[in-house]
């Protein structure tokens, strides 16, 4: 019930809060920091700053967007977020502890229901996908699509 | 002459009370035990399957809120009609409703797929959803009766006590109203498709509700000495007789329905001349058990004077409350649907065959700490809070000769 | 906050784009010039919502299902990474019914699931609005706010969900689905989502049965809207008049 029990997410903030501002306080509680793994590419979707902070909000706003609209854009999505950011060992973002989201979860504490559902690794690509596509034709589903060609 | 009942920690049955409190705490020991078992593991670990989705724990659950809702009658006869001898049995129960709720309401929610969610159950409402109302209800029912609890208690609330009361009624008419739609409402099952199951569900409430009423009472008044007077085990029990025998009467009234209108035959001749546990609990555990034989005892020329029978028939119309629930709850979703009329279906999923259901020890366990919850509450209550009926006899007597 | 996703941003969803309009001009280049802009078939952009001009639904001809096939099954299995047990408390979004008229004696094949009502009776008694239908038509369960209670699965005519029993790994990055609450058949919305078609529909198809069409009912040019006005067809239950997206022809 991570997204539920906001005050440990304040709890979670004050302590990575406490960690940025201090950085004495840092050097002391350096032993069990935790060493988040880059993702892929140079940078996020977001400032760093702005994602640790904010992660969760846009999660849940694009996972209503997403169930309920059919808004399928990859920028703020779990999926998208797990093909960066899956650890290289273990291929995954919440196998063990040195993944991406279990590194700062478990230091902080707060307990998370994703990966109850979720995939924690990207999708396998499946060989040869792309050339599938190429040769699919456009839309077997749309023939005569209205809302087809409005946008490009 | 009104009973002088010593309830205070002062004078004794120390060892006793908590020898109660320490059996409740158990079986509730292993309500959670089971819980968070079933939590980790998942269903797979209990009898219910994609067939009967619901289970032992909704018997038990359903059965408790029905009954919880009929408990308050007696309140209700009191404070809305006016009875003397009613009245002085109301602020009993009252918290006997509470805490009646409260224990079914716990096991749906321990039975929950993500009991993790409550609070989601709670803020997301579909209003279209019977189900949804039926939160509302028991909200507000814990609301109404807390506060119709303590107009009763507090001397200077007491005039209050009537609109309150009449709320109380009127509320937990809807409350059992909504709990029996939830089944009515189901318009593709053959067993559940009447909207004979509100009214139903509402005599049905009226019977276990006062059983258990009387149970508690008996055993209220064992554990303090005192013989209860004559007149109201007479009053009390016939009203019983009254509550059961139309309940016997609705069941044949749906019955006779479904065989001569809907024409459901087949859901019926499952049901009542079927080779399945269910035909044996409806005749024996529903109609025997929890009707015939509690009807026989209760208009016993002894019972009046015995209140030892009217405590056992009261205790069998529990029993058979739970016989009926498991058959309405269970049956009904053991039939199979029937989604192509006049053909015969096979598949991987179990269409076409009665579907089977063997409860395990942990949905037992959950369903279990329902009564277990309801028993804590009150005998705590009763510890704590004078509870114990106290009748002015001379009132009692001039409401006889009147009426 | 719902800022789409500009291909500048995303360099991997900016390269499928630019594929598909490729592939859409394919496609449209076959059909006369002036038809091509209003018939270029192309999915929804992802940024877009679904709306109500669609009605996503299938037909179903009985007499090209073979009996003993179960190809449309095990292709709903491998694409939502279902475990394809089938004892009593394992999850079933696609089943073959056989079945054989009383009177007759004349046996049908079908497959079931769920049948994407436009009036659904799960969605109607799912207490915290988990069940829902897209406006596309799409019956989907919101896991996010399913509480695993289970009403919806009394409430379906068909018995078309299953309940998740079991912790689960292994999911499809696409499908995701866990213990606790309750899943049915969701068209393969992710497919349809990119314009392909559900996974049961593909295998039928690669099978050359060709029992299922799918596609926009509300599009009188699309395979099934064309299938349907031609063929007599019925709703399964079509007495609880709930206007299933599914239809069935030849029983
Ligand atoms: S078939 Fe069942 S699960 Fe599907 S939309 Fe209809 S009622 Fe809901
Ligand atoms: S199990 Fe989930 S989807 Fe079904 S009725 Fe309950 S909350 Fe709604």
């Amino acid at each position: 019930m991570a997204r539920l029990s906001s005050w440990l997410r304040l709890a979670a903030l004050i302590g990575a809060a406490a960690v940025l501002a201090a950085p004495s306080f840092e050097a002391a509680a350096g032993a069990d920091k935790p060493t988040l793994t880059r993702g892929k590419g140079d940078k996020c979707v977001e400032d760093t700053e702005f994602m640790r902070r904010n992660h969760m909000d846009l999660l849940k706003h694009q996972r209503d967007e997403t169930m309920h609209k059919g808004i399928r854009t990859t920028k703020h999505s779990l999926k998208q977020c797990v093909e960066c950011h899956a650890g290289e060992k273990s291929g995954s973002v919440a196998a063990s502890k040195e993944d991406f989201c279990m590194a700062c979860h478990s230091y902080a504490g707060v307990k998370l229901d994703c990966w109850d559902c979720h995939a924690t690794k990207p999708m396998a690509k499946k060989p040869g996908q792309a050339e599938a596509k190429a040769e699919s034709k456009a839309s077997p589903l749309m023939p005569n699509s209205r809302n087809g060609g409005a946008k490009p | 002459m009104a009973n002088n009942v010593c309830l205070d920690r002062a004078c004794g049955k120390h060892s006793q009370f908590w020898t109660l409190l320490a059996l409740g705490g158990l079986v509730m020991l292993g309500t959670l035990s089971a819980f968070f078992y079933l939590e980790h593991h998942g269903h797979i670990e209990t009898g219910m399957n994609n067939q009967i989705v619901w289970g032992l724990p909704h018997v038990f659950a359903v059965f408790l809120i029905v009954a919880a809702s009929g408990v308050l009658n007696v309140a209700s006869i009191g404070s809305v009609f006016g009875k003397k001898m009613y009245k002085a049995r109301a602020p009993l129960s009252g918290m006997l409703a509470l805490a009646m709720l409260a224990g079914g309401l716990a096991v749906l929610v321990l039975d929950l797929g993500r009991p993790d969610r409550l609070i989601v159950a709670m803020t997301y409402y579909n209003f279209k959803s019977i189900f949804a109302w039926n939160m509302i209800f028991y909200n507000g029912f814990f609301a109404i009766v807390g506060l119709y609890l303590i107009t009763l208690m507090d001397h200077k609330l007491k005039p209050w006590s009537k609109p309150v009361g009449l709320l109380a009624f009127l509320w937990r008419l809807a409350l059992t109203t909504a709990t029996g739609s939830i089944f009515g409402f189901l318009v593709a099952r053959a067993g559940y498709n009447s909207a004979l199951y509100a009214p139903m569900f509402i005599i049905y409430s009226f019977a276990y509700g006062l059983a258990a009423f009387l149970v508690v009472q008996s055993v209220m008044y064992k554990w303090n000495n005192i013989a209860v007077d004559e007149r109201i085990l007479a009053r009390m029990k016939n009203l019983l007789a009254v509550f059961v025998a139309a309940g016997l009467y609705f069941t044949a009234v749906l019955h006779l329905t479904n065989l001569y209108f809907a024409k459901q035959w087949e859901f019926e001749r499952f049901l009542l001349a079927g080779d399945n546990v269910y035909t044996t609990l409806f005749w024996l555990g529903q109609v025997v058990v929890g009707g015939i034989v509690p009807l026989l005892m209760l208009f016993n020329s002894n019972a009046s004077k015995n209140p030892a029978i009217v405590f056992l028939a009261a205790l069998l119309v529990l029993v058979g409350g739970h016989a009926q629930m498991y058959v309405t709850i269970v049956g009904g979703q053991a039939f199979p649907l029937d989604l192509f009329p006049g053909y015969a279906e096979t598949s991987s999923f179990f269409d076409g065959v009665m579907h089977s259901y063997t409860p395990s020890i942990w949905e037992m366990m959950l369903g279990l700490g329902g009564i277990a919850t309801a028993f804590l509450i009150t005998t705590v209550a009763v510890r704590v809070l004078k509870f114990l009926p106290q009748d002015d006899f001379k009132e009692i007597e001039l409401e006889a000769k009147e009426g | 906050m719902s800022e789409p996703n500009r291909p500048e941003s995303n360099p991997e969803n900016g390269g499928r784009r630019t594929f598909m309009v490729a592939g859409a001009a394919v496609a449209g280049s076959a059909i006369a010039p002036g038809v091509m802009l209003y018939g270029i078939a192309q999915a929804k952009p992802a940024d877009e919502a679904v709306t109500d001009k669609t009605r996503w639904g299938m037909l179903v001809d009985t007499t090209k299902c073979n009996s003993g096939c179960t190809d449309c099954v095990t292709a709903c299995n491998t694409e939502n990474a279902l475990s394809g047990k089938t004892g009593p408390q394992d999850s079933q979004w696609i089943r073959k019914v056989e079945i054989k008229n009383l009177q007759t004696g004349a046996q049908n094949s079908l497959p079931m699931m769920c049948q994407h009502c436009e009036n659904p009776p799960c969605v109607d008694v799912c207490p915290t609005g988990a069940s829902m239908k897209r406006a596309d038509g799409i019956v989907l369960v919101d896991r996010h706010i399913c509480i695993g209670c289970r009403y919806c699965m009394m409430a379906c005519p068909y018995k078309a969900r299953s309940f998740v029993h079991e912790p689960l790994t292994e999911q499809n990055p696409e499908v995701p689905r866990g213990k606790g609450c309750v899943e049915s058949c969701t068209f393969c919305v992710q497919r349809v989502d990119r314009d392909e078609k559900p996974a049961c529909v593909e295998a039928c198809d690669k099978a050359g049965h060709k029992a299922l069409v799918f596609g926009d009912l509300n599009n009188p040019e699309s395979d099934v809207a064309k299938a349907v006005k031609a063929h007599a067809s019925t709703e399964v239950r079509g007495d609880l008049r709930l206007n299933t997206g599914v239809r069935y022809q030849g029983i």
